[in-house]
């Protein structure tokens, strides 16, 4: 079976060491994590997990039914690009003197969408939001210019469901099943 | 001071308590009764507490941490019930860590209880701090740190929900040493419910109907039975389904003792070492039900040849199971009990005798190829399965084995004729040599009516052999016999099978059994002469109390039937 790239996204408890107990169900299986982040939700006390790994949706049901099983996991879920809405966000520093030497660059940052948020000391950081394609097309359109610094988030996605997650979470609230959370959300 | 319901029906007052007195009264509250424990500086002060609890608290002191969790094992397998380990920081806690995964892998329900040093101290490299929540991580249901007394309440009433609900598993709880001293407001109100964590999933009504249509229509159906059996208690559920339906049904190692060996219906067991027609008749059967079990290597062999002609539907409470090795065709994820008894109704009264027979005339060939050398040897000294199979008719089938890891295991898991509930005891999924001792301390404190018998290698009795300070100790009356083969059997066995004979540091030159246990005070004797076995058994069941025999079996006996790790079922060697 073909290995892809997919992302799983995962509501928990607000509760430490949960990050160990998550990375090491992937590891286990030598599944390298291309991104992971880590974020507070719309409802108190329950965090998001969202990892990009690459590997065969087999081995990826599996992973995300056992990471279901941590105690503290809420829900686990398995999803292509077309699930989802996602976004990472790129951050690239260049010399405030090879910026005002060319011109030309301005109008690039703009075409790509991004935007200046700070000069300062001679230097000058540009942020882009995008999927990582577009945030390395415009990696490469500034890489002559000789970036100083780049960075790059990992991805954070939501579901194209209609469901919202304190509804999840009341169903399971109320609920017997844990067939529930890992059924797509 | 505030009122709260502590039990249904008792209402008691918030008390001030330390932390120490504070996890004993939650064991109290969970009905705890036996503790298998070492102590050390940083679980001190819960030591010392205990000191006053004696007689609501009854404390095990093992010789090593390892014997404390295999003990807390045997116990909670046999019993039922939760079994309970206390040790110190560092050292202590990292020596639980093999019996923790065993239980893991095994699905055991523990509850380990471990000190730290000080919160103060932690990330600091103390004296004897180490990680034990870090390293415990993969292989418990559930871990936790307590750096606070007021958490003590919560952590171990989650702890003990945990353990034993859904999927039993060994959970521990860590806690710093100021928390075990400093005083709270102590209230213990049980756990009933943790939203994130649902062990009991709803029973769909689909695939039952599926799997009684499948059931219904096939003709050549199949079932094996894991340990999940014995987990629900469900083996009268599972005795009326087969009798109901007439289907020919199989154990796994774990599920041995669920149903009895003796039952018409019953063909074996499978895997590695099985029977020979419960492997080979997976690889022909039309339905496949898997009830409770989680298709181990060592019961699939490769998995690409494994049931392939067949439907199979796979009945199981952990939906991490599901497809994991063997694609299903039919899931019904729930609890063994339940599940069975809502299938019952649906299915039909049937028998398959020609199926049965076919099972039967693979037995007469195990008979003639393997069972027949292996009872009526031609050697000199004694083989394990003659010995076992003695066993068995003497005890008629009806003590509660707890086994070691090696030959001596296979044979017993072979020839033993398990006819009572319950009765089966070893490290399954962990193969962890050095189990045996330990588990049988601690199934015979939990069964105490039952008569249990430790079968045991050489190689492994000398894995936990300080465990026999226990017994001396505590005069717990577990019967010990060594099969002893001068050799790391099963290890040896592969060598001459797949290594040309190589038999590289398998040999042991083995110290005076005989005079070690009676410097334990335990009776003990050797046997070597086929003709004596009788009165040694004799001799060693009847002695009152704990009491050792060793038997020298011939040094390289193997177990066969075999299926050659990562080979197809259907290729089981029968010489
Ligand atoms: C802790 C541990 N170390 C190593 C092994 C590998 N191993 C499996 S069986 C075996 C030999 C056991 O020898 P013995 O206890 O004498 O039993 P026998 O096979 O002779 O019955 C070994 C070394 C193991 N299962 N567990």
């Amino acid at each position: 079976m073909e290995k892809r790239e997919y992302t799983i996204s995962v509501l928990t408890e607000d509760k430490p060491g949960l990050l160990n107990k998550l990375t090491i169900i992937l590891s286990r299986r030598k599944i390298n994590i291309n991104s992971l982040n880590v974020s507070t939700t719309e409802v108190k006390g329950v965090s998001r997990f969202t990892i990009v790994a690459t590997a065969t949706k087999i081995d990826l049901e599996k992973v995300v039914k056992q990471i279901r099983k941590l105690v503290d996991v809420l829900g686990s879920f398995l999803y292509e690009e077309d699930q989802i809405y996602y976004q990472e966000i790129a951050l690239y520093k260049l010399s405030l003197e090879v910026f005002q030497q060319n011109g030309l660059l301005e109008k690039l940052i703009r075409q790509h969408g991004a935007k200046i948020i700070a000069i300062e000391d001679n230097q000058i950081v540009i942020e882009k939001t995008g999927t990582k394609q577009e945030t390395h097309e415009l990696y490469e359109v500034l890489e002559p210019y000789d970036i100083l610094e780049f960075a790059r988030s990992g991805r954070v996605a939501i579901s194209k469901s209609k469901r919202r997650t304190e509804a999840f979470i009341h169903e399971l609230e109320t609920s017997q099943s844990n067939t529930l959370s890992i059924k797509e959300f | 001071m505030e009122a709260l319901i502590e039990n249904p029906g008792k209402v008691v007052e918030a008390e001030r308590i330390s932390g120490s007195e504070a996890i004993l009264r939650c064991l109290i509250n969970e009905e705890v009764e036996t503790i298998f424990g070492y102590p050390g500086g940083a679980i001190m002060p819960v030591y010392d507490a205990l000191f006053d609890y004696e007689n609501q608290l009854r404390h095990i002191l093992v010789r090593h941490e390892q014997g404390a969790i295999h003990a807390a094992q045997g116990y909670a397998r046999n019993s039922g019930k939760v079994g309970v380990c206390f040790a110190t920081s560092g050292p202590g806690a990292t020596n639980l860590i093999t019996g923790i995964t065993d239980a893991q892998i095994d699905s055991t329900p523990i509850v380990c209880i471990t000190g730290q040093v000080a919160s103060h101290l932690l990330g600091s490299d103390a004296f004897q701090e180490t990680d034990i929540i870090g390293i415990s991580m993969p292989v418990t249901k559930w871990n936790f740190q307590v750096t606070k007394p007021e958490e003590i309440p919560e952590a171990l009433a989650k702890a003990f929900y945990i353990a034993q609900s859904g999927r039993p598993g060994p959970v521990l709880i860590d806690i710093t040493k100021d928390a075990q001293q400093q005083s709270f407001d102590f209230i213990y109100k049980r756990c009933e419910r943790i939203r994130s964590y649902q062990p009991y999933p709803e029973l769909r009504e689909e695939p039952l109907k599926a799997a009684a249509a499948l059931i219904n229509q096939a003709k050549k159906p199949y079932l094996l039975f894991g340990q999940g059996v014995t987990l629900s208690g469900a083996e009268d559920e599972l005795k009326r389904f087969v009798e109901k339906t007439g289907i020919p049904s199989a154990s796994t190692l774990l599920g041995l003792s669920a149903f009895s060996t003796k039952h018409p219906l019953y063909v074996g067991y499978t895997g590695m070492h099985g029977n020979y027609g419960p492997n080979v008749k997976t690889n022909e059967c039309d339905v496949f039900i898997a009830i409770g079990m989680r298709f181990d290597d060592r019961v699939t062999g490769d998995v690409t040849t494994y049931a392939k002609q067949a439907k199979v539907i796979h009945i199981e409470l952990d939906p991490a199971e599901i497809d994991k090795n063997i694609l299903t065709d039919v899931a019904i994820i729930g609890d063994a009990k339940q599940v069975l008894k809502a299938l019952l109704p649906l299915v039909n009264k049937n028998s398959h005798q020609q199926w049965l027979a076919e099972f039967r005339a693979c037995d007469k060939i195990e008979m003639d190829k393997a069972v027949q050398k292996s009872l009526e040897p031609k050697s000199k000294l004694m083989t394990m399965a003659e010995v076992v199979h003695k066993l068995s008719e003497k005890t008629k089938g009806k003590s509660v084995i707890v086994t070691d890891v090696g030959q001596h295991q296979m044979m017993a898991g072979r020839y033993y004729q398990f006819d009572e509930l319950k009765s089966h005891i070893t490290s399954g999924g962990l193969g962890t040599m050095g189990f045996c001792l330990p588990a049988a301390i601690g199934a015979k404190i939990g069964t105490p009516e039952r008569q249990v018998i430790a079968i045991i290698g050489d190689g492994g009795f000398q894995m936990t052999i300080q465990e026999l300070g226990v017994i001396m100790q505590y005069q717990i009356g577990v019967k010990i016999l060594i099969l002893n083969n001068s050799f790391l059997g099963m290890v040896r066995q592969w060598q001459q099978l797949f290594f040309d004979k190589r038999y590289a540091f398998t040999e042991m030159d083995n110290p005076d059994f005989i005079k070690i246990s009676e410097g334990y005070r335990i009776p003990a004797q050797r046997v070597q002469e086929r003709n004596h076995l009788d009165e040694a058994f004799n001799k060693w069941l009847n002695q009152e109390g704990s009491s050792l025999l060793e038997v020298v079996v011939e040094k390289e006996e193997n177990v066969f039937p075999m299926v050659p790790s990562g080979s197809c079922v259907s290729k089981i060697r029968l010489e």
